[in-house]
């Protein structure tokens, strides 16, 4: 092999295995990091793990609080949220796959959806400070609500128009060829065809807003004591965290730790699950 | 397809008593569905008419200057967006010149030099990464992160004590700082970027690949000059969406910015951010008040800034199909 063994070659071939050498070491660069967060997390998250987070609500340092309430308020305004999403995004998903393939309204639609969906989380909340909190004068646990339902929305119409637009055509010309309406043909045969990948959908929109910071800071605004009212105040995970993380006193350092394991593993459990609905339907 | 499928209108048939009423439930389900897409436009109307109206007030105050001006001074009630743009700026395109060549390196590893029975599981694994809430990126960075590069300044200081300027430079760096944040962002950001690469390196057609390999080019060369220019606009369009990511990060910011509303030219002083400005100083702005319009003020400018990079983003991403 003349060819190969021509300082060209030799040079090209080495130049190769040179990038691959970088592109090894950039990956394993990256995986040590990633390491690094995941190692810290549970390092310091697991000791700090006990009944007591569950069992216990928020208290001042060194009187051995927990977590419930937060967990508690984020499970209200993150169901609240997810109630409020999902029928306007699998509405709206369906109107952008079924109704609007053409329409103008609904090539302004989509432009205007993917816009909510990259927009900077924080400014849901100003928004939503300003459309509930400025008027009523109060923060509250349904305005925290509505500023993850805001965030939900447009994840929610951009997979459940992806799902629909992966039905097959010929399905929805079989039961409209049998006389069914167009209602009937997305509901009952479009919505069921990709009934898993909507679900995903949802799970995702889920995972999202459920670690979600940023837009909670100035519409529920958190709450150290018991609340389950939806007028006033309340505490989440999320809030918590911040708080306590930045706080000077260890034993919250540490609670805020546990929060930050227990919302992480609910993250990627939804996600994973997610993944296998997905899976098992292909 | 359009036609195939749509029912002709039902009041052009003989008027059978059921006709009617599926024409109607099937004018309620069409209503239903355009009402749900006009919520959402009405969303994006509201957010830019409340931001708008709520930062009337500064920008009756100082004018479009806002933008430009390096003060904020809470006693004073000046504010400026200057510090935070910067800020802003700075983070994001640290975290890009971080991240895209790392994300480059490894989408290049797991699409052509991994086995392809790892590939399946590490593209999983990122997905994963991907989704891990910010606020986490955050607390390391300022548990951990911050604290190791405090730790290497001073260690640096003390290489350079006979050179004063380098060493003044050095022992003021901070722990938390704007290069921090650049570095925290640039690791969140890193498995967005990555999943999106490998996605589109891999769907480089294979028939394009081979034929380049055929002519005896080196694995390499093939990713140079095959499968980068043949994914280039959808690369673009990726490392834009991180752009936008990062530029309007709040959590993962707010820990290791360190939030200082004083002007420095160096990145490795604290700094900080449009969203960690609004974050940090919501909590001291009253109903009603001019800092409070300032901080929407800064909303409205974060706004107008991820939307040009969004709307870049989407120019460039090629156009989905159906």
């Amino acid at each position: 092999m003349a060819i190969s063994t021509s300082p060209i070659a030799a040079r090209r071939k080495l130049k190769s295995r040179f990038v691959a050498g970088l592109c090894f070491a950039a990956a394993a660069l990256a995986l040590a990091v990633l390491f690094s967060i995941l190692w810290t997390l549970v390092s310091r998250g697991l000791p700090a793990l006990s009944l007591r987070l569950f069992t216990t609500e928020t208290l001042p340092t060194g009187e051995n609080g927990g977590l419930a309430n937060a967990i508690v308020g984020s499970l209200i305004q993150v169901g609240i949220g997810m109630a409020i999403a999902t029928p306007i995004g699998v509405l709206a998903g369906t109107y952008l796959a079924e109704y609007a393939q053409k329409s103008r309204l609904g090539a302004v639609t989509r432009f205007v959806s993917d816009i909510l969906l990259s927009a900077p989380s924080i400014l849901v909340g100003l928004f939503v400070y300003e459309l509930m909190v400025a008027t009523t004068k109060t923060y509250s646990a349904i305005a925290g609500a509505v500023a993850l339902a805001v965030i939900a929305i447009p994840i929610i119409i951009r997979t459940t128009e992806d799902m629909l637009s992966l039905v097959p055509v010929p399905l929805r010309e079989a039961a409209a060829a049998l006389g069914a309406p167009k209602w009937k043909v997305t509901t009952l045969i479009a919505w069921r065809a990709a009934g898993a990948g909507m679900v995903t959908g949802l799970l995702l929109a889920l995972a999202r807003v459920a670690g979600e910071t940023a837009p909670l800071l100035f519409t529920s605004l958190g709450n150290l004591n018991w609340s389950t009212s939806l007028a006033e105040p309340i505490a989440s995970l999320p809030l918590t965290i911040y708080q306590f993380a930045s706080s000077p006193y260890e034993d919250l350092v540490e609670l805020a730790w546990a929060g930050a394991l227990l919302i992480t593993v609910g993250v990627l459990a939804i996600n994973i699950v997610a993944q296998l609905v997905v899976g098992r339907k292909r | 397809m359009n036609g195939s499928i749509n029912t002709p209108a039902a009041g052009k048939t003989p008027a059978a008593a059921p006709v009617r009423k599926s024409a109607a439930a099937e004018a309620f389900f069409r209503a239903t569905v355009i009402l749900s897409g006009v919520i959402v436009l009405l969303l994006l109307g509201a957010i830019i008419i409340m931001l708008a109206l709520g930062s009337a007030p500064t920008f009756e105050a100082f004018g479009i200057g806002f933008f430009a001006s390096f003060v904020w001074n809470s006693v004073d009630e000046i504010y400026g967006a200057g510090i935070m743009i910067w800020g802003t700026l700075v983070t994001s395109l640290l975290a890009l010149l971080l991240a895209v060549p790392l994300a480059t390196g490894c989408a290049y590893f797991l699409t052509e030099l991994l086995p392809a029975t790892l590939r399946k599981p590490i593209g999983t694994v990122i997905s994963l990464l991907a989704a891990v809430p910010s606020i986490i990126y955050g607390m390391w960075g300022f548990f951990v992160l911050a604290p190791l590069l405090s730790a290497t300044w001073l260690w640096l200081a003390d290489r350079f004590e006979a050179q004063p300027p380098v060493y003044e430079f050095l022992i003021s760096a901070s722990g938390t700082s704007i290069f921090t944040a650049g570095l925290v962002l640039a690791v969140m950001i890193l498995p967005l970027i990555t999943a999106m690469f490998v996605e589109i390196l891999g769907a480089t057609p294979v028939v394009l690949k081979e034929s380049v390999y055929g002519l005896g080019a080196t694995r390499w060369e093939v990713v140079r000059e095959v499968a980068i220019p043949y994914g280039r606009r959808a690369m673009v369009g990726a490392i834009m969406l991180g752009l936008g990511r990062a530029l309007g990060e709040t959590m993962a910011v707010t820990f290791v910015i360190g939030n200082a509303t004083r002007w420095s030219p160096s990145i490795l002083s604290q700094g900080s951010t449009i969203a960690s400005t609004i974050a940090n100083e919501f909590a001291e702005a009253g109903f009603g008040t001019l800092k409070l319009s300032a901080l929407l003020a800064l909303g409205l400018t974060l706004f107008i800034i991820s939307f040009g990079v969004l709307a870049g983003a989407r120019a460039l991403v090629a156009p989905r199909k159906y």
